[in-house]
This record gives structure tokens, C-alpha cells and sequence, in this order.
């Protein structure tokens, strides 16, 4: 039995004797089910701390390529920075990535090149005695990966038909408990992990006891430099928080921690506003807090969250574009008792958004159920009409099999938190793999023989049985290199840039899952619709290589509520999990799937040739598991059903769906765009859907949609009472349609 | 055996917002007698055309979406004209209400009270009642046909407590001058189940459609309407 003084007033419970943070909010979060009055506006403070931010913003953006400052000379690790301040006076919450805000830190553990790269496309160079430790002394993560890389690996990769993998840059999609940083502090966080040691003391010393007890010091290494890096601040965090203030300074340095150790593709948060809350509903009872108070911590918080930066080369960017880290922060959904896990502190996080202005960071993350309370799903949707910051995942879908203590990694990986983590795997295109059947194992743009021959298709006319049997042969085969490729990355991200900060902060045993994802599914099913319902002619070039399709006649489109080609999309994730499944995983991990592209569907497209479903070469995929862009003629709910039926538990890394929408289109009011669009998430997640991106644009976005229409592919105008998809228009009408909609709306 | 209906369908819209309460999934059915001069939808006038659908395959279709239309929405036919397709809608709605799904029809209201017609207004919830125009001569000139018979739809729906929404385009210089504005005022005070007034601005965007078809579009020269003819017109028509 523990015993703090910082824990005066709190509930008992099994969170006293061991590492327990679910079984601490259940004794001692107090559910809400009002409104939004009670919140409070931005202090002055927060004011003057946010309008410097926004300068520095705008020096950032002015910078050769969107980059403030980089120290090329400090090799960051936990407590490798001296404090760093945006205006001392003003910082409720403070920490920064380095000595400055804005100014990248360099990690080279995960390769030297990628950072040597990147400080030149930003006009630096990286400090001489940093490049001959890791070109002379220090092997790194990348270099490690492409020592074992055989062959059909690297063709698989180069010919991009496994593509993003995370084998030059930080795989992420790790979440540590950063509460229990908070909740027990840092010196009982160490003897649990002694106590772990002693567990791990046994005599049959294999190679995987001897690695966990290497893994263990490591972990408990990082959370002495915890300390240190938290005392440069002037914080002792050895002992637990004592009141909201110190729990969200606390955890935040947690998160810091690991966002110094690692610059992973996604940094996520973990699931924190009712955890904090039971600290904010303490001090505001005992008098020592008031609300507007209390919104400032959270609005420092996020100001800190908004300003994580990573040092990462432009091409980086291409793949996913705009700079992101999500901080996925989740928010909301049920109990497995039935009360709401929505608290006060769940509408301060949300706040930031009014306090502070839209921001795409923290991502925030609103698990949906359909039991939420009636107030809160109002907010939310009033929140995403205004800001079209909010993203929605099914808790009712999750809860089933991950509780009521995970959170997402990223965009929609939910992972128990503390208990469960992942070995991050991009993605294979499958539209590519359906033209290498075709082919033989040839690309459909090079030419080349990548994978071993197979026979090709040599009719004129594509039969379907026989492009099935070929392409399921294909997919047998990238799922083999996808997993050996996957096996070797993650042993060498664990031997060279492990995450110990973040291992630290999660129990002795967890889950691993090994999650593999899907490009293209949108293409690959309506090419193999178009094979089996119209008839396409295989056009080949002079030495036989099939480039180009004609499809004769219609087809049922994917993301119509069309069983005849949903069923195809459905068979393709199954079929290629369960392939998958044949190869033995690294720390036997478990596999699983995602349906993901984030915003790489334009580079996976640009890589891949003419499709038998008519898309040209060169054409971005649908996003994720979107259709393709003006596939869907039904309208948005015809989508909707026809992602839900993408199966969870053959998925369960995660389905995403953009949906795109003007504010006319949801409903003439704001009281009726609020019922509609709570409605249309209730009916799509009871449809079983997984997650949803809600975009509702006005007339900035419907101006960038003119010029990039393939990311509106849903976008609807209805005017007196008839339904245009504004792409259709001619840029005659879109102006038209802008000028009326906006300026002279009725 | 049970009779085989079917349906002869322009399109679907699974999400609509602006016919009808809350979300509506939006049935377009093929045909229709009438000439609009400003129809957007030009394109579902012929009779014969669209898709035919079968009343299981339609009623299946709607049912996938229940969960997003039982709240508070429900399903909208429009069209085209739904009530030349009155006999398929009385065996779609008879199933609808089973399912206690809220029905509702977008209509000219340019038919005779049939059996049928009467038959099929018991099942349907709100009628979206379309004035052409409240002047008879002006109608036939814009329409093709006179307004008596929707004029009379009105009553029979009000004197048989079916509720509706009263729609009218406004087409500047058409269809919004003083006196017929006045006229149509009157008479609506007149109907006792009127829920709504609203007040459609004209716009050109099907235009493209008659070109398509290769017809003349002759109100080239009308502007479309802007919120001050919507204004001036809620101002005259004594609405919000």
C-alpha cells in the first residue's frame, strides 16, 4: 500500500497498490452531463502568451521552408536541453524541445542521413563531432535496416509497391501513460520497475529474459533523466502531483520526454482531460482553483501542444503534408459501467479551440457513442461546424474488445494505454499489387521484373476469375516481403533507437501488434467490379506490357451502398489479413490492418499506373477508404454505409473516412446542422462505421477546392432544392456558387 | 399473389437536409407533365426514361439508412412529379409507416383528387406543396398549364388536416410581383395546415441541362434572385 500526501481526498482503490490508472478515474472522476455555460473565457495571460506564439508563428512560416531555428549540435535525448521559454512571466505550463520554442532539436539514433538531409534543405549543416560519432562509432536504426534488407525487400520498396515505411524515419504510434507520471510520480514509477526486475530474475536466462532486463534499465535510466530534464525547469517530480496545476505540468513532462527521445511519424498524447479532471475538481471544491483558472492550465497545455515541431526532410512532407505529429488526444465515450467518461475538463480541452482559435494540433479525438450525453454531442458538432478540427472513432465498436482506457495513436489506431503498443508498418499498395498479376510481377511503368516471373495475363479481355486467381497469388507474395520487411525494421528500431521513455510508461507485459495497412482499396475494388460487371480490354505497349484499360460499358462503383462491389472491397481485407497471418511476426506480434493513407494517397497514385476501373496513371487514390474522387453518386450516407461495411475485427488498426461538406449542405441553421450532423454520426457508427474525418467548409475551402478538387471528393451544393457536386461545376459556376452562397447567403 | 410494383426512378440522394425535417433520404422519381421555364431538373421530364426499381429493392435501399433517418427525419419523394407514380407510392409508404418512418412528398400539386391521390395522402406525414403561380394565366405562360388544380390540392389538404410546407420560386419579375405576392398571401391564410412558408431563390444552375438536351433556355435574360428579392418578397408575403 502507497500512501502520498498528495493524494488527501482521493478515493481508495487497487490504485493504490500497483500501477493502476483506470481503476484511480473510476473511484474518482465525476461524469457530466450539462452544457457548455460554465466555461470560461482566455485570461489576459493567455492572451499575451498566445499573440507571441502567433508571432513566432509567423517567423516560423516566414523561414526558409517553414523552419524557424534547428541546434544542429545537441544530440536531444531526454534531459539533453537546457529549459527553453516562450515568456517566462506569462508560461503556466512550461517545457520546451529545446532551449528556444520553434527550434528543432536533431535524433540522429534513427538515422544520420535523414538528419544531415534535413538540415540542408533548411540551409544548416549538422555539427562535425555529432557526424563522426554517427558515421564513426554510433550505429543508428536506418543503417541497421538496410544491413539486413535483402533483395526482394528493396525492389518491393524502390518499385513502390510497399511504400512509407518507417525504416528512415521514427516508426512512433507509441503512447505512453504520461499520467502516471502525474498520478505516482517518478520515484514509485522506478521501484515498480525494480520490482519488474526481480520478477525477470529467473533461471532460465534466455535471450528474451535478458533482453526485457536490458529494456527494464533502460526504461528506468530514461525516467531518471525525467527527472533531471523536469529540474532544469525547477520542478522536483519525484513524488505525485499535489494539485491540477503540478498533474497537467506533471504529465506534460512526460509527454515532453518523449517527444525529445523521439521523433516518431505520430507523437500521440493518450487519452488525459478526465484524468485530469479529478485533479481540477479537487482544487475547484477546496477553493484553491477558480474555472477561469483552471481554462488557463488547459490553454497553456495546448499552446504547448500546438507548438511540438520535428526536424524532417521535405520529401517527408510529401507523404504526409503540412507538418504534422499527432498529438492525438482522445476525448469522451462510455464506461463499462454505462456512466460517460465526459467530464468538465473534456469541455476545457474543447475550449482551446474557441480560447485559442482552430489549430490542426493537438489532434483532437472524439470517441463517439451513441449513449454520450445529449449536451456534449451538441458541442462537439457545433465545435467541428465552426472549426472542422474534430475527428470522431466508434467507442461503442472499440469498447467491445480494447475497455475503456485506450486511446488513438495517430489517426485512428486505438491501443489500451500503458498495456499495449505498436510496430508501425505504412502500407502496401494493393492497386499496384492488382496491376503486377496482370503483369507477371512486371511494373506497370518501368518495366522492370520486380518480383520473381509469374505468368501474365496474355488475353485481350480481362476475366475475372482469372485475374483473381493471379492477384491473390501477388497479394501472398507482398505479404510475404511486406512482413519480413516490417520484421526488420522494428528489430533494428528497438536495437538502435529504442523508446525507452515511452516503454517506461507502460506495464511490464503488454500487447504488440504489428500493423500492416492497405493503400488503394477504392481502386482495386472497382477495377475488379469493372472486370467482373463491364468488359475491359488490356491495351499493351510494343514489348507486351499491359498500360493502359478500356472499360466498356457500367459498373457498380465503390462507395454507392452497392453490395456488388462493397462485398469485393470487403473479401480484399480479409483475403490480405489473413495472408499476412501466414508469416511468423517479430516478438510475435499481432497482426492487423489499417485502411489508411493519411495524405500519401497522392504519392501512392503518382506512383502507380493506368487502373482497369478507368483512373489514369499518375491520379491520387481516395484517401484511406474513401471511393475514389466522384465514384459516389448517392450522396454522403450512400459513403457512409459502404465504409461501415469494412469489417473492424479484420481491420482493427483502424478504417478512416474524410467527409467533406458545406454548411448549406448539412442544414439552412446552425440549430439544424447541429441535429443533422449528430444524427448522421449516430446512425453511421450504429452502421458500425469506425472513424470519420468532418470537414465543413465555407468559402476559403471551397476556393481550395477549385484548385484541388481530389480532396473534396464528397463536396455537395444544394441550391433551392437541387444537389450539384461542386467539382462537377465549371469554375464559372464554382465562383458562382461561392459568390451566392457566401456573400449573398439565404 | 401480391401485385409487383415498380417504380420509375431519376436518382437518389442518401443525405438531404433542405426537403423536408431533418435528414431525408431523397427518392427522385422520373416524369413529369408539367414545362417549368426555370426547372432545374430538366432532365427528369420524360415519362419514359430513368431506371425501373422494384418496390423491394427501393423499400430495402431506404431501410439501410434508418438508422440516420429515424430521429428526426425521414424520406422525401420528389422528382419529376411523384404523384404521376401515386400507386407504387401508396404501397411504399404502407410499408414506410409500418416502420414508423415519416413520409413526405415534394409535389406541383397539378392532379386531380383521385381515389388514388386520396388513398396516398392518408399515408404521407408533410406535403411540400410547390405554387407554380398564384395567377392562372401567368402559371399557364410559365408552366403550361393553369393553377386551378393545385390551387384545389391546397384546400384538399388543408380541409383534410395534411400537414405542408407552401414553396414558391422566387424568379424576379416573374413571379414576385406586388400583386400576385398579395394574392398568394391571401390565399395561404386561407389553408389551415400550413407549417412553413419558404421562399426558393430562382438560380440558372440546371441550365446546363437543357442545353445538354438540346433545348432553348428562355430565361436567358431573368437574373437569378438575390436576398433582396427574397426579402422584399418575405416582406410582402408577411413571413420571417
Amino acid at each position: 500500500m502507497m500512501k502520498f500526501e498528495q493524494w488527501e481526498g482521493f478515493k481508495c482503490g487497487d490504485w493504490q497498490t500497483e500501477i493502476n490508472v483506470r481503476d484511480f478515474i473510476q473511484h474518482n472522476y465525476t461524469p457530466y452531463e450539462g452544457n457548455s455555460d460554465f466555461l470560461a473565457g482566455p485570461t489576459p495571460k493567455t492572451e499575451k502568451l498566445w499573440k507571441e506564439v502567433l508571432e513566432l508563428y509567423k517567423k516560423e512560416h516566414d523561414s526558409t521552408g517553414g523552419v524557424l531555428d534547428i541546434d544542429t549540435k545537441t544530440i536531444s535525448t531526454v534531459a539533453s536541453h537546457e529549459a527553453g521559454y516562450i515568456d517566462k512571466e506569462l508560461e503556466t505550463i512550461v517545457g520546451l524541445q529545446t532551449d528556444a520554442p520553434l527550434k528543432r532539436a536533431i535524433m540522429p539514433f534513427g538515422g544520420i542521413r535523414i538528419v544531415e538531409k534535413s538540415c540542408e534543405a533548411y540551409g544548416r549543416k549538422v555539427d562535425e563531432e555529432v557526424r563522426n560519432i554517427f558515421h564513426n562509432y554510433r550505429k543508428t536504426h536506418n543503417d541497421g535496416v538496410f544491413d539486413v534488407y535483402t533483395p526482394d525487400i528493396r525492389a518491393a520498396r524502390s518499385s513502390h509497391l510497399i511504400t512509407g515505411l518507417p525504416d528512415g524515419y521514427g516508426r512512433g504510434r507509441i503512447i505512453g501513460d504520461y499520467r502516471r507520471v502525474a498520478l505516482y510520480g517518478i520515484d514509485c514509477l522506478i521501484e515498480e520497475k525494480n520490482k519488474e526486475l526481480e520478477v525477470l530474475d529467473v533461471d532460465n536466462f534466455t535471450e528474451e529474459v535478458i533482453r526485457q532486463r536490458e529494456e527494464i534499465r533502460e526504461q528506468i535510466k530514461a525516467l531518471e533523466a525525467l527527472k533531471v530534464m523536469a529540474s532544469k525547469y525547477g520542478f522536483d517530480i519525484s513524488k505525485p502531483a499535489k494539485n491540477a496545476q503540478e498533474a497537467v505540468q506533471w504529465l506534460y513532462f512526460g509527454y515532453l520526454a518523449a517527444i525529445k527521445d523521439q521523433n516518431g511519424a505520430a507523437m500521440s498524447i493518450g487519452r488525459n482531460a478526465t484524468f485530469l479532471d479529478i485533479y481540477f475538481e479537487r482544487d475547484l471544491k477546496n477553493g484553491t482553483l477558480t474555472e477561469a483558472t483552471a481554462q488557463e492550465i488547459m490553454d497553456h497545455f495546448i499552446m504547448k501542444l500546438r507548438m511540438v515541431r520535428f526536424l524532417r526532410t521535405p520529401e517527408y512532407n510529401e507523404l504526409f503534408s503540412g507538418d504534422p505529429v499527432w498529438v492525438t488526444e482522445s476525448i469522451g465515450g462510455m464506461g463499462v459501467d454505462g456512466r460517460t467518461l465526459v467530464t468538465k475538463n473534456s469541455y476545457r480541452l474543447l475550449h482551446s479551440l474557441e480560447n485559442l482559435g482552430p489549430a490542426p494540433e493537438p489532434n483532437l479525438t472524439i470517441l463517439w457513442s451513441t449513449r454520450l450525453p445529449e449536451n456534449f454531442k451538441k458541442y462537439v458538432t457545433k465545435l467541428s461546424i465552426e472549426t472542422s478540427s474534430l475527428q470522431y472513432e466508434n467507442d461503442d465498436l472499440m469498447r467491445i474488445t480494447l475497455g475503456d482506457d485506450y486511446g488513438i495513436a495517430c489517426c485512428v489506431s486505438p491501443m489500451k494505454i500503458g498495456k499495449q503498443m505498436q510496430f508501425f508498418g505504412a502500407r502496401a499498395n494493393l492497386a499496384k499489387t492488382l496491376l503486377y498479376a496482370i503483369n507477371g510481377g512486371k511494373d506497370e511503368i518501368s518495366g522492370k521484373q520486380v518480383t520473381p516471373k509469374y505468368e501474365p495475363i496474355s488475353s485481350e479481355y480481362l476475366n475475372y476469375d482469372e485475374v483473381m486467381e493471379k492477384f491473390d497469388q501477388m497479394m501472398e507474395y507482398v505479404a510475404k516481403i511486406y512482413i519480413k520487411a516490417l520484421n526488420a525494421i522494428h528489430y533494428m528500431h528497438d536495437k538502435y533507437s529504442y523508446e525507452a521513455i515511452e516503454m517506461a510508461l507502460h506495464d511490464k507485459d503488454f500487447i504488440r501488434t504489428m500493423a500492416c495497412g492497405i493503400a488503394g482499396l477504392s481502386v482495386v475494388a472497382d477495377s475488379l467490379s469493372a472486370i467482373k460487371y463491364a468488359k475491359v480490354k488490356v491495351i499493351r505497349n510494343e514489348a507486351g506490357l499491359a498500360v493502359d484499360y478500356e472499360v466498356e460499358g457500367d459498373f457498380p462503383k465503390y462507395g454507392n451502398d452497392d453490395d456488388r462491389v462493397d462485398q469485393i472491397a470487403v473479401d480484399i481485407v480479409k483475403r490480405f489479413l489473413s495472408k499476412l497471418q501466414k508469416h511468423q511476426t517479430y516478438r510475435n506480434s499481432k497482426h492487423t490492418l489499417s485502411i489508411l493513407t493519411i495524405t500519401s494517397n497522392v504519392v501512392y497514385g503518382k506512383a502507380t499506373g493506368n487502373t482497369p476501373d478507368g483512373r489514369s496513371a499518375g491520379e491520387p487514390f481516395g484517401p484511406g477508404a474513401n471511393p475514389l474522387h466522384g465514384r459516389d453518386t448517392n450522396g454522403a450516407l450512400a459513403v457512409m454505409n459502404t465504409i461501415a461495411k469494412l469489417p473492424f475485427q479484420n481491420a482493427e488498426d483502424g478504417i478512416s473516412y474524410t467527409f467533406s461538406i458545406t454548411p448549406n449542405t448539412l442544414g439552412k441553421t446552425e440549430e439544424q446542422r447541429i441535429e443533422n450532423l449528430v444524427n448522421m454520426l449516430d446512425g453511421y457508427f450504429k452502421q458500425t462505421g469506425h472513424h470519420i474525418n468532418v470537414n465543413v467548409f465555407d468559402r476559403k475551402l471551397l476556393q481550395d477546392a477549385m484548385d484541388h478538387p481530389e480532396k473534396y471528393p464528397q463536396l455537395t451544393i444544394r441550391v433551392s432544392g437541387y444537389a450539384v457536386h461542386f467539382t462537377k461545376l465549371t469554375r464559372e459556376q464554382q465562383l458562382d456558387v461561392i459568390n451566392r452562397t457566401i456573400h449573398e447567403r439565404i | 399473389m401480391e401485385k409487383e410494383y415498380y417504380a420509375n426512378v431519376h436518382s437518389i440522394e442518401s443525405f438531404g437536409t433542405v426537403d423536408g425535417p431533418g435528414i431525408r433520404f431523397v427518392l427522385f422519381l422520373q416524369g413529369c407533365s408539367l414545362k417549368c421555364k426555370y426547372c432545374h431538373n430538366r432532365d427528369t421530364w420524360p415519362i419514359k426514361g430513368g431506371t425501373p426499381k422494384s418496390l423491394d429493392e427501393i423499400y430495402n435501399k431506404i431501410m439501410n439508412y434508418k438508422n440516420y433517418i429515424c430521429p428526426s427525419g425521414g424520406v422525401t419523394v420528389t422528382g419529376g412529379e411523384p404523384l404521376l407514380q401515386a400507386d407504387f407510392l401508396i404501397a411504399l409508404f404502407k410499408r414506410l409507416k409500418a416502420e414508423n418512418i415519416h413520409t413526405c412528398i415534394d409535389t406541383s400539386g397539378m392532379v386531380a383528387i383521385s381515389k388514388e391521390i386520396q388513398e396516398l395522402l392518408n399515408l404521407t406525414d408533410l406535403v411540400l406543396l410547390d405554387i407554380k403561380h398564384i395567377n392562372n394565366e401567368k402559371c399557364k405562360e410559365l408552366t403550361g398549364m393553369g393553377n386551378s388544380l393545385e390551387l384545389n390540392f391546397a384546400k384538399y389538404l388543408s380541409d383534410n388536416n395534411i400537414q405542408m410546407w407552401i414553396r414558391q420560386v422566387i424568379v424576379p419579375g416573374i413571379t414576385d410581383g406586388e400583386e400576385d405576392l398579395k394574392q398568394l398571401k391571401e390565399f395561404i391564410k386561407s389553408l389551415k395546415t400550413v407549417q412553413k412558408v419558404e421562399l426558393l431563390p430562382y438560380h440558372d444552375m440546371g441550365k446546363y441541362k437543357w442545353k445538354n438536351l438540346g433545348d432553348l433556355y428562355t430565361l436567358e435574360d431573368i437574373p437569378t434572385a438575390t436576398s433582396k428579392d427574397i426579402e422584399r418578397a418575405k416582406k410582402l408575403l408577411e413571413i420571417e
